[in-house]
């Protein structure tokens, strides 16, 4: 056996490579089975960014499909909920520069809470069908009131209600959840232009 | 003398502590209404217990407390509860919390006392339900719960416990006039911890050497008790837990975690004396000593103050003038806050009540530019990047202020103090520690909601599948039921006649059962052998009088009548075998 592959050296590579090739394949198909990714992580990481809102005015059915539609290099800037700072976090994540929010898809605002004025509430249990936290709770013709701690403020609850008894209200901000506000940024006084405008200078 | 260590960084302010240190401990009189916010410790709020109309004793529990970190809240004096609502708190926001509002019915009658003179005896369990009962909060200041950080629970044995006189901010004298008045006392209260901490085998008294008269009354009532004191040079802020058991015992508390977890027990002089009235006297806290400094009141004193003490009460009895006063501080110069307005109380953190004048604090001057001089950094206790925190706290890079650890800075001021440049440094780190807690309680909610919102696709998913299988299985029943009668299926000929053939086939097998077919037979025999009977008798009266038309009509139709009951009796009997 040995004295033939000396002799003929072509067979002798040729076995070798092929030999090789088969280790090394096996090799990394085992791998690809053993350390399999589940899901893509980027669209884990993105969807972790995004604010869980699930309001759908990306256009998409929820956080998630926006995440896997910006993985697969949809436009960043479809989050109104989100704001500047998803767009800036996700765009950070990405590696590519923030853009600013797109107006198509609504406006940045302070984030509110659904109410249900409740002896408005005929019990159409239309809003809890549309509510994508399941935060509403109620039963058909009995009162339905909102989990407000579940409450995302997504605004879906709102349209399908036919006695249009759903306030979205801002939160109060009470004593506990206050905090010091950044102080404000005075110019900077140092290198400014005879026109004042540091920014030129700077 | 003990070794004591030098703490990084550190300040000198003037310390302007002899102008209230003139006169003792004064008192005021009763005010006509007391205000006790529900909320006067670190932690969570207490929960009332008494209704509105009710009359209350001095000392009688308002308000319990709640599950966790908390504090009981008792009445200061007797009275009646005029009121449990929102109103305007000591707090930096200026925001309104609940508060049970006494009005004083100047009796002044107190609840009867509970109280254990033989301490010694009782066990360390009882003694701290003692504490807990009396709402017994850290008087330093930071208002936590003592009862809670005596409970070392399942952590190490505490083998030094820490007594702090430091009181290192300017202005403020609460805990030297009490120690110079009524050291004793505290004596006794240090003991009884003592007791319930399992009389560790260090006890300290840190103080500084500004206060030489404390220092004294100290060393007299320590003789022959083992109970030490230590005096060190006056640096701000040795007064913080950290810097002080650093001072003390060469030991620094890692990042994250509490002097309990290297032993040790840190507690303010002023709530030593506050547990020995709690346990000695059975007095629950209801008063405390609080310093009124500033040279917009004509009295600088310490007062022995009843906690909802209204700051307007305080400062009426002290011929203060708002014209002069620049603005209102509780606290210190140095850690103090503002306070939008005097109506709001005295509570059980209150440690002074600061009303300087334009020229003793004057206004903050607008900040410049960092100049990158590096002061902040040598005055910072903490021995963090002040400078670095400060840029950092502009860009919000929360990454990066977590890796340098902001969460470790105690908010001293020393290097807001410093700064040339007026730049208000510790406002840009309690605002950055803020923005950082609220993003990770954001990331905390929408992880709940993701949560939420996938169960609800699975739930929704699950119910499509089991509305699919029922349809499909409905689906399955109904061609089954069409393999099981084959003539219709058989017949789908395509000519006129088939269909009727067909329609009649389907007409007998929707044909209900004999017995049924009998029954309808019977009735329409009846029905038809009426109608007999009825032609017959017209048939009758027309024969009388009726033209021969008529009578031929009548005739047809009695015919017509016999025939149906003669088919009706035929198809009958047909059935009936």
């Amino acid at each position: 056996m040995m004295s033939l592959l000396t002799d003929n050296t072509m067979l002798a590579a040729l076995l070798a490579l092929v030999g090789l090739g088969t280790l090394f394949g096996g090799l990394l198909g085992y791998a690809a089975e053993k350390f399999k990714v589940g899901s893509d992580p980027i669209v884990q990481q993105l969807d972790e960014l995004l604010p869980q809102t699930q309001c759908g005015q990306c256009g998409f059915p929820g956080c998630r499909p926006y995440a896997q539609s910006i993985a697969d290099g949809d436009a960043i800037n479809k989050c109104p909920p989100g704001g500047q700072s998803t767009i800036n976090a996700i765009a950070n994540l990405l590696d590519i520069s923030a853009p600013s929010l797109d107006e198509e898809h609504g406006e940045e605002e302070i984030r509110t809470i659904a109410y249900i004025r409740e002896d408005e509430c005929i019990g159409c249990t239309k809003c809890i069908q549309a509510c994508p936290v399941d935060a509403i709770l109620g039963a058909a013709k009995l009162m339905h009131t909102v989990i407000a701690d579940e409450c995302t403020g997504c605004d879906l609850c709102v349209e399908p209600c036919p006695v249009d008894c759903i306030d979205m209200l801002p939160i109060v901000e009470n004593i506990h959840q206050w905090q010091w506000s950044a102080p404000e940024h005075s110019a900077d006084l140092i290198a400014t232009t005879a026109s004042g405008m540091h920014e030129d200078a700077a | 003398m003990r070794q004591i260590w030098n703490t990084p960084g550190g300040v000198h302010p003037p310390d302007n502590k002899e102008q209230s240190l003139t006169k003792n401990i004064g008192h005021l009189p009763l005010p006509e209404k007391l205000i006790l916010p529900l909320t006067q410790h670190a932690g969570t709020a207490a929960k009332t217990c008494v209704v509105v109309g009710e009359k209350v004793l001095k000392g009688q529990k308002l308000a319990s407390a709640s599950a966790g970190i908390s504090a009981a809240v008792h009445a200061p004096s007797s009275g009646w509860i005029t009121a449990i609502e929102e109103r305007s708190v000591a707090h930096p926001s200026g925001m309104s919390a609940a508060c049970i509002e006494i009005t004083c019915d100047g009796e002044d009658r107190w609840i009867e006392r509970v109280s254990y003179p033989n301490y010694q005896q009782a066990s360390a369990m009882q003694l701290r339900d003692l504490i807990a009962d009396a709402g017994i909060a850290g008087l330093g200041g930071a208002g936590f719960p003592s009862a809670i950080k005596l409970d070392s629970g399942t952590k190490k044995p505490i083998d030094t416990l820490i007594i702090n006189a430091t009181e290192c901010e300017p202005y403020i004298t609460a805990d030297d006039i009490l120690i110079c008045e009524r050291a004793d006392q505290i004596i006794q209260g240090i003991d009884i911890v003592s007791h319930l901490l399992g009389k560790p085998k260090t006890i300290l008294i840190g103080i500084e050497n500004n206060k030489p008269e404390a220092i004294a009354a100290l060393n007299q009532h320590c003789q022959g008790t083992g109970i030490e004191v230590v005096y060190f040079p006056t640096k701000y802020p040795s007064g913080g837990e950290k810097q002080l058991i650093y001072i003390l015992t060469g030991k620094e508390v890692p990042s994250g975690q509490l002097p309990a977890d290297l032993g040790m027990v840190c507690l303010n002089s002023g709530t030593a004396f506050a547990i020995k009235r709690a346990v000695i006297d059975g007095e629950p806290l209801i008063s405390r000593i609080t310093t009124l400094a500033g040279e917009a009141c004509g009295v600088n004193r310490n007062y022995e103050i009843l906690i909802g003490t209204p700051v307007s009460h305080l400062l009426q009895h002290n011929n203060f003038d708002q014209a002069l006063c620049s603005r209102l501080i509780m606290g210190g110069p140095m850690m103090g806050f503002s306070l939008a307005s005097s109506e709001v109380p005295l509570i059980k953190t209150s440690t002074c009540i600061l009303a300087p004048s334009h020229t003793e604090i004057p206004d903050d001057e607008p900040p410049q530019p960092c100049i990158r001089c590096g002061l902040c950094s040598e005055a910072c206790p903490a021995s963090l990047l002040p400078q670095q925190l400060y840029w950092y706290s502009r860009a919000k890079d929360h990454e990066r202020l977590q890796s340098h650890n902001l969460f470790d800075c105690i908010e001293c001021g020393a290097c807001s103090y410093v700064c040339p440049s007026n730049i208000p440094l510790v406002q840009y780190y309690r605002s950055s520690k803020g923005d950082i807690t609220n993003a990770l309680a954001t990331k905390a909610t929408a992880a709940i909601s993701r949560e939420r919102f996938e169960f609800r696709q699975v739930r929704l998913e699950k119910a499509d599948i089991a509305r699919e299988s029922k349809r499909e299985a409905r689906r399955l029943n109904t061609e089954q039921a069409k393999k099981m009668s084959p003539s219709t299926t058989q017949s789908t000929g395509s000519s006129a006649a088939d269909i009727i053939k067909a329609a009649q086939l389907r007409g007998i097998t929707k044909q209900a059962s004999p017995e049924q077919q009998k029954a309808k037979l019977q009735r329409t025999l009846l029905a038809a052998q009426m109608r007999l009977e009825e032609a017959q008798q017209r048939l009758v009266q027309v024969t009388n009088k009726g033209s021969a038309h008529q009578q031929a009509q009548q005739l047809a139709s009695v015919e017509a009548a016999r025939r149906k009951v003669e088919q009706t009796t035929q198809r009958l009997t047909e059935v009936s075998h």
